[in-house]
């Protein structure tokens, strides 16, 4: 991908750039206002924000993944029984209650949407990123996922099958990417690492990246 | 609705914005819009159904100009006056009513790791019988409520099987308009490529689409 894109909402977002601050007073006051009526506890939206932001991400999926890829008795349970192979790692709950996971291998790629609103596995990936809530990428994920894979990096051969699952009711996907050659030495907690957030949605693969960090 | 959020194979969205280390909320404005929004439905005076179904309500050019906590709080506004919780002028001003009676607020930061731990299921335990059965071809009907439903245009009257039955679940037609939950089962409904989309797709790609018992006919 471009990585001089650091905007955050393309195409849209060049009105926006004097709104922020109107945006940001009308919910202190929406805020203010809630917290006086006894409608909201201020602590709580703290705490709220801190598990988004601090504990519930993509890490929670990445450790997920690794131990599917060492375990293959973890990984039979993980693709029969999400739910309860998540719980096993401590992770479900809000917008995780009822999980899927569907597995990559050499002949089929999987991809996640959700076309209608943006539905997303928090529990084990976090709140989702702009692009994923964004009408380029629901609109075309489905109608054509192949274009949008190439807009990500990742060229797919034509004998691959592409399974797009679009997230209409309250089943949240994940994706289980290959394991990339040259692992095999890696421990469990070295390969988490490797796994990124992309790679949980099915718009990228898993690499034995030179490039650093994952997304 | 036939709204604009139903944008599956809409085609003049432009680029995908990916952002190199996105941070989880890009002003502390999102971050306070998100937990506020989270921590209202706790009063629970509204659905998630219901809640889906505000933002859609949203007009169509304010819903593609908008960002994207920028809707959560125009839908968490509208709910939070219909439910009677605020009034519109409290909401404008920002500050309560003269003599306005204080509540106690349902979600505390203790309860928050419960609230996230515990989640809150949309599947049901009810011995409803599913209509349809794992390998059965079936047809998405072709309806066009004008209220809250979750079966995509591009989905409705095409062919397809049913893949799995993942059970019975709450049914958002009627529960986001407090009609009730009708619970029904839901299935992911594998679609090829070609049937939505005609020859210009893949032969080998498939769209699966969870759908409910209610969405489906026999084909």
């Amino acid at each position: 991908m471009d990585d001089s894109s650091n905007r955050h909402d393309s195409g849209h977002d060049h009105e926006h750039q004097a709104v922020p601050s109107d945006l940001a007073l009308r919910v202190k006051s929406l805020e203010s206002l809630l917290v006086e009526k006894g409608l909201v506890d201020r602590a709580a939206l703290d705490a709220l924000i801190d598990t988004y932001q601090h504990k519930v991400g993509p890490r929670n999926g990445a450790r997920v993944v690794a131990r599917a890829w060492v375990d293959p008795a973890y990984r039979q349970r993980l693709l029969t029984n999400a739910d309860a192979a998540i719980a096993e790692l401590g992770y479900g709950g809000m917008q995780g209650e009822h999980m899927v996971v569907v597995e990559n291998t050499p002949k089929v790629h999987n991809l996640v949407v959700c076309t209608l609103c943006s539905c997303y596995p928090w529990a084990v990936l976090g709140l989702p990123p702009v692009w994923y809530k964004s009408a380029p990428y629901r609109s075309r994920a489905v109608i054509d996922p192949r274009g949008v894979l190439r807009e990500f990096g990742l060229t797919l051969a034509e004998d691959v099958e592409v399974r797009v699952w679009d997230s209409t009711a309250e089943l949240r996907y994940l994706v289980l990417p290959e394991r990339p050659s040259g692992t095999e030495r890696m421990s469990e907690a070295e390969l988490a690492t490797l796994v990124s957030r992309d790679a949980m949605v099915g718009v990228s693969k898993v690499v034995l990246a030179e490039k650093g960090a994952a997304a | 609705m036939n709204g604009v959020h139903d944008m599956g194979g809409m085609h003049g969205m432009g680029p995908i914005g990916w952002e190199k280390n996105e941070p989880v909320f890009h002003a502390s404005w999102e971050g306070r819009a998100c937990a506020l929004l989270l921590a209202m439905n706790c009063w629970e005076k509204w659905t998630l159904d219901a809640l889906r179904h505000q933002i859609e309500r949203i007009p169509a050019a304010d819903y593609l100009r908008m960002l994207y906590y920028e809707k959560w709080v125009a839908a968490l506004v509208e709910l939070t006056v219909t439910a009677g919780l605020a009034s519109r002028q409290e909401i404008e001003s920002g500050v309560p009513t003269l003599g306005a009676t204080k509540s106690n607020p349902p979600l505390t930061a203790e309860k928050v790791p419960g609230m996230i731990s515990n989640g809150a299921p949309a599947s049901r335990n009810l011995p409803v019988p599913p209509r349809f059965h794992r390998g059965e071809h079936v047809r998405a009907r072709n309806i066009n409520p004008i209220g809250h439903t979750r079966l995509p245009r591009y989905a409705r009257g095409k062919h397809g099987t049913i893949h799995i039955d993942h059970g019975v679940f709450v049914f958002p037609d009627t529960n986001a308009h407090f009609l009730g939950e009708q619970p029904q089962h839901v299935y992911s409904v594998r679609f090829t490529a070609r049937e939505l989309w005609g020859d210009q797709a893949s032969p080998r790609d498939t769209v699966y689409v969870d759908l409910w018992d209610e969405y489906l006919e026999a084909a």
